[in-house]
């Protein structure tokens, strides 16, 4: 076996250095629940591995302007127990929390879910509807993306070479605004997604909804921004008119493929119901708040 | 590259070792330091035979590089027991019979004394949930849930009937 390089660097501009310098593959590891079966496997050949956890502010939740800053290695089992976290977004939390057993909690991470960019990722559709920012840095300074513009197919994102994502900004939420992520297996843990879908919404006090996003994961090559899905929300109280509405721009948002979780047709279909039904909890949050 | 040379702490003591960077901690706790209690079942992290806690946290070793144990610590199986005496989760496995085959049960004893660490009464539907990364073929999980709840009254100070 060719021999394979390891660095822990403690600073930003060092882990820059190393991954814009290495003549060959370099990877960045975070909690590494991907990447280590990838490496064994054989699927990814590197021949650095920078390992981003002694990085300053990587692993950890800080709260910031009414908003949360989520460091990109931030293994799920932290989202998990932060109360502050859980209470506003509670739709990440719980897509985050989806994720494999609880071994996998104690290391997988937002930006490793985002990073290895595939279409089923869980975590990544409820970021989306949330609003998230990515901070990433790499040799030409820091430059802060929405997450659903990292994504550009399966196994792929639009990070440059010497980037990486340092952390994961959510702007701070008003009153009675919330958000959920539902995700259809065919059982009730440890399984990849047939279809995510998650919805965050903002309700004015007479419970009208004024702002929303929809995302949907599974459906296409990246994880969806579904606008039409929002303009289906804005102006209603959830009315069954805007819960058709809803199901039909979902719908119409898939590009599916048939594999063995599901068929175009089936996954289709339960992006509709999966959007209806995260929806409906959404705006029973922000009622709430 | 030279072989890293990692400095950590395990089952309380500390060790240090050598490793290329492509071993795992499994792979060390296995083949470098004969800590041979954790399994290695999927090798993808799929079945928790090698659950180990890092740092306060349930991982299983086989996703974590071995030179990533640096200034962490470790504990697995082997560190469970206090000298000769079984600790109750790992005696009431044996009461309870929650094992056949037994290669489960070195990271289902490590994942139940991280979930009673973190959750000293947890519902049977949370220890369920708690330990569905650890797959078991022989059991059907029934005695092994006997055997989590009876432990977790027992170190609360209840006796079950």
């Amino acid at each position: 076996m060719p021999s394979l390089n390891y660095a822990s660097p403690t600073t930003v501009n060092e882990a820059v250095s190393l991954l814009a310098g290495a003549p060959g593959l370099a990877k960045v590891l975070s909690g590494g629940t991907d990447l280590l079966v990838q490496l064994r496997s054989g699927r990814v050949r590197p021949e650095l591995i920078v390992d981003t956890k002694r990085l300053p502010g990587l692993i950890g939740i800080r709260e910031e302007d009414g908003g949360f800053v989520i460091g990109a290695a931030t293994p799920g089992a932290m989202l998990e127990a932060h109360e502050g976290l859980k209470r506003v977004y509670p739709g990440v939390v719980e897509a985050m929390d989806l994720i494999g057993s609880q071994q996998i909690q104690g290391r997988a991470s937002l930006a490793g879910n985002l990073c290895n960019a595939s279409p089923a990722a869980d975590s990544v559709p409820a970021m989306i509807a949330a609003g998230a920012v990515a901070v990433v840095a790499g040799p030409d300074g820091r430059r802060e993306v929405p997450v659903e513009q990292i994504p550009t197919g399966p196994g792929r994102t639009s990070l440059a070479r010497g980037e990486l994502v340092l952390e994961f900004r959510l702007p701070p939420r008003p009153a009675r605004a919330s958000d959920a992520y539902l995700r259809f297996i065919p059982r009730t843990e440890m399984d990849i997604a047939v279809v995510g879908c998650g919805v965050a919404v903002a309700l004015n006090a007479q419970g009208v909804c004024t702002q929303a996003r929809v995302s949907l994961g599974a459906v296409a090559p990246v994880p969806l921004l579904v606008s039409a899905g929002a303009e289906a929300l804005v102006g209603s109280r959830l009315d069954d008119a805007a819960l058709a509405r809803l199901d039909a721009a979902a719908q119409a948002a898939c590009q599916p493929i048939t594999d063995k979780r599901g068929t175009i047709e089936y996954r289709t279909k339960v992006a509709g119901v999966l959007a209806r039904r995260a929806a409906a909890i959404a705006f029973q949050r922000a009622q709430g708040r | 590259m030279s072989k890293h040379h990692v400095t950590t702490t395990i089952n309380g003591e500390p060790v240090e070792f050598l490793c290329e960077t492509q071993e795992t901690m499994l792979d060390v706790l296995r083949n470098t330091l004969n800590l041979t209690g954790s399994k290695e079942g999927c090798a993808s992290g799929d079945c928790g035979a090698c659950s180990v806690i890092c740092d306060g946290a349930l991982v299983c070793s086989c996703l974590m590089l071995g030179v990533e144990a640096d200034g962490r610590a470790i504990t697995t199986v082997e560190g469970i027991a206090e000298g000769d005496e079984l600790h109750p989760v790992q005696r009431k496995f044996l009461e309870h019979a929650a094992l056949q085959c037994g290669f489960c049960t070195p990271g289902l004893i490590v994942a139940t004394k991280a979930l009673l660490d973190e959750n000293p009464n947890p519902t049977e539907e949370e220890a369920r949930y708690w330990l569905a990364g650890n797959l078991c073929r022989c059991t059907g999980y029934d005695k092994i849930l006997a055997a989590v709840m009876d432990a977790a009254a027992e170190m609360r100070g209840e006796s079950r009937a």
